[in-house]
């Protein structure tokens, strides 16, 4: 599989790289728990995805590159889960999401060959929701969206916030239904679950990310690259206001990652795909401990 | 008060929710990528048996219920009460009828079996796998018949009613199987 995979990239002329995996910086995002390790120097951080540092490579003019490498999240066991993972990432000058959705689904179909069945299905966000769920999840009140929630008797005790709500429903309610054995590319989610996705100007509300799953698997993420450094800005203050109110520690905004977009991060678009589910897919394997040679509990 | 935290979740963990004793059955983690985290779980209510599903957010903490299984002693019952004795302490616990449920049928003085207890009061018994009871009712054998597989009730020391071979006559000791109630094999005395 990764021999496939670099021959992929090779006859597109996508350089591979290498970024560390201790960095000064971690993800601010608040529902990724970074790793910390402590050195002579302070504390570093095993990175939960190579995303700062290419960046700042692609800033720095690297042209289209591609990684194979670990990632950490701590907190993160179980049947599809292990806190130290295989990620490839990739980034494309020039390309928009919807044209990186099509490069996804040709390396899809190349690595996954037989196991397909069936053409990639196309949704928006919105219109997922409203076809399983029959609520839109952009307009609907928080309320209305809690109310379906509790129907489903998914609910959990002490709340949730709007996005964990949606969270909710696309994992327990939408995710459980999509066809199995098929690709399905979801794309415009809610602007406030953006991460490090631009905002589309012609779809108010909505940011250009994507997720891609195989069946009921989740195995891509990806983003036409925000590039506005005073937005980035703004999202590492919100990241850590939402880390306050859920009483975890803050993550500094990454001043190398701001660096990078105020010298002038190229128009891209960039996905992460978890190697270990790509591999659980090519092999029919339901848990993550049967593709991995020593999996968490025995590691 | 002991607590649980999702992460330490598995088959098994007795947990508190609204009041009553669970224990876990099943504990899957959801979460997307980027994302809320989930534990998802199959519970059972240890005082109705109903079983249930739940979600959690991870990393939220769950009071632990007090519930442990322990070996005891069955020493008698005064009709309203069971009393089960703990061998090592000789400390005697009472169980009431919706704890000794369909158990009751199997009880025989002095037989060990399993008794979960809830904050030290009985929640539930299970009597041993097999039990070796002694006949006291049932229609005349038939000798000699071994091979037909016909059965007739036999009424045995416990209370229990279960089906045997024709060759069983009154005052033969039976092994039963109580997960099934069925007739195992004659005992040798």
């Amino acid at each position: 599989m990764l021999q496939d995979i670099r021959a992929f990239f090779d006859a597109r002329d996508v350089l591979e790289v290498e970024t560390p995996l201790m960095a000064s910086h971690g993800a601010s995002d608040p529902n990724m728990a970074n790793l910390k390790v402590r050195v002579e120097t302070g504390d570093r951080y095993l990175q939960t995805s190579p995303e700062y540092a290419m960046k700042r490579l692609l800033a720095a003019g690297s042209g289209d590159i591609y990684q194979m490498t670990r990632a950490f999240r701590s907190d993160e066991a179980g049947s599809r889960h292990n806190p130290e993972f295989s990620i490839l990432e990739w980034y494309r000058v020039g390309m928009d999401h919807h044209a990186l959705m099509r490069e996804v689904e040709a390396l899809f179909q190349q690595i996954l060959a037989d196991r397909l069945h069936g053409p990639a299905d196309e949704c928006s966000y919105q219109l997922i929701f409203q076809k399983h769920l029959d609520i839109d999840p952009l307009s609907s009140s928080t309320t209305e969206l809690e109310a379906k929630a509790d129907t489903l008797g998914l609910m959990p005790a002490g709340g949730l916030d709007r996005d964990g709500i949606l969270d909710l429903l696309m994992s327990f309610a939408i995710v459980p239904k999509l066809p199995k054995g098929r690709l399905t590319f979801i794309h415009a989610w809610p602007r406030s679950q953006a991460s490090l996705a631009r905002l589309l100007s012609d779809q108010p509300g909505c940011a250009a990310r994507f997720e891609v799953y195989y069946g009921d698997l989740e195995l891509a993420n990806g983003f036409w690259e925000l590039s506005d450094v005073k937005e980035q800005a703004l999202r590492f203050a919100t990241d850590n206001e939402k880390r306050e109110l859920m009483g975890l520690p803050p993550v500094a905004g990454d001043p190398d990652l701001l660096e990078a977009l105020q010298s002038g991060l190229p128009d891209c678009a960039g996905v992460a795909v978890g190697l270990d589910r790509l591999l659980m897919a090519l092999q029919g394997a339901e848990q993550i401990s049967e593709v991995i040679n020593f999996p968490w509990d025995r590691s | 008060m002991a607590s649980y935290s999702t992460n330490e979740f598995r088959g098994g963990l007795k947990i508190m929710l609204d009041g009553d004793p669970y224990n876990i059955i099943e504990n899957e983690f959801v979460k997307p990528g980027k994302g809320q985290a989930f534990n998802r779980v199959k519970i059972r209510n240890l005082k109705t048996g109903r079983v249930i599903d739940k979600t959690f957010k991870s990393n939220e903490t769950v009071e632990a219920a007090d519930v442990v299984d322990t070996s005891m002693q069955y020493l008698y019952t005064d009709g309203e009460f069971w009393y089960f004795m703990d061998p090592d302490s000789f400390e005697q616990v009472s169980a009431g009828e919706t704890a000794v449920a369909d158990a009751v049928k199997w009880l025989k003085e002095q037989d060990t079996c399993l008794v979960t207890l809830w904050d030290g009061v009985p929640l539930s018994v299970t009597p041993s796998n097999f039990v070796e009871l002694r006949v006291t009712n049932t229609d005349p054998g038939v000798r000699g018949d071994t091979a037909t597989g016909a059965t007739k009730p036999a009424q045995v020391e416990s209370g229990a009613e279960v089906k045997v071979p024709l060759f069983v006559e009154e005052g033969d000791v039976l092994k039963i199987d109580t997960r099934t109630g069925e007739y195992v094999s004659r005992v040798k005395e």
